[in-house]
């Protein structure tokens, strides 16, 4: 980075201001890009609307991966989620009794497996969601993680 | 200046697995300190990965995920040799990217 920026100032000129600028973008929209609205959702059905969703199916067709039932550490329970479903676009984690549900969204784009795997914080026992979006339409799968050790903090 | 991303991307018959591990506090906002004043929220709040240029993830996080956070994901149609780039952003505008190669 720091590289890069002396080489910007060394050419100068606003063809290189112009350079710069593009880069500098996608972080200006990213910003905008973090969907506060479905974050700051409290219930699964605030969360889908927030994303763009009317209501969901219930769907069997995600797998929990190796996804504890019983995690002795709230601070860092992995969740592992993979949806068979077809055209799979998206895949949210919803951590029902948390403070802030909505814990992470993740935009597959084709070529990518409908899989992830992430560690989350879980204030207590609580259902997770899986919110797979699919052809525009959205499906939940619910499984159960019983939390021995909270992990808020 | 945050840590470096730590990046392992290997082939599994016809995928590239990634392992990202990142370092950063991911303060919840709900945590009080010895004084009892709440401890401001600090985490990242993005997440994307990219193969030779392209796309292949885009996140959005919550503070829920883990300190250090861990995330583990594939796509086809790379090879040995490919590069694979993961940057995030957190809530207060740092950012880090880091790039590794395709074992």
């Amino acid at each position: 980075m720091t590289l890069r920026r002396r080489d910007v100032l060394k050419a100068g000129g606003a063809a290189t201001l112009a350079a710069i600028a593009g880069p500098l973008r996608p972080r200006a929209a990213g910003a905008q890009g973090w969907n506060q609205a479905a974050f700051g959702g409290k219930t699964l059905d605030e969360i889908i609307r927030a994303l763009g969703g009317s209501g969901h199916a219930v769907t069997r067709d995600v797998s929990w991966g190796a996804t504890p039932e019983i995690a002795e550490n709230g601070a860092a329970v992995q969740v592992s989620v993979a949806s068979t479903i077809p055209r799979t676009e998206a895949i949210g984690i919803v951590i029902e009794k948390n403070p802030g549900p909505l814990a992470a969204y993740f935009e597959i784009p084709d070529g990518t497996e409908p899989s992830v795997v992430t560690r989350f914080k879980m204030a207590q026992t609580s259902n997770v969601h899986a919110v797979v979006k699919a052809r525009g339409t959205y499906f939940v799968a619910t499984r159960e993680i019983r939390v021995t050790f909270g992990g808020c903090g | 200046m945050a840590a470096p991303i730590r990046i392992r991307a290997s082939m599994q018959a016809d995928k590239v697995v990634v392992r990202v591990l990142m370092t950063h506090e991911m303060e919840s906002g709900q945590r009080k300190d010895t004084d009892g004043k709440t401890v401001p929220a600090y985490y990242i709040r993005e997440v994307s990965a990219r193969h030779n240029g392209r796309p292949v993830l885009a996140a959005q996080w919550g503070p829920a995920v883990s300190k250090n956070p861990y995330l583990q994901f594939s796509f086809v149609g790379g090879k040995p040799g490919d590069r694979v780039a993961v940057t995030w952003i957190d809530n207060r505008g740092e950012t880090r990217t880091d790039e590794a190669v395709v074992a």
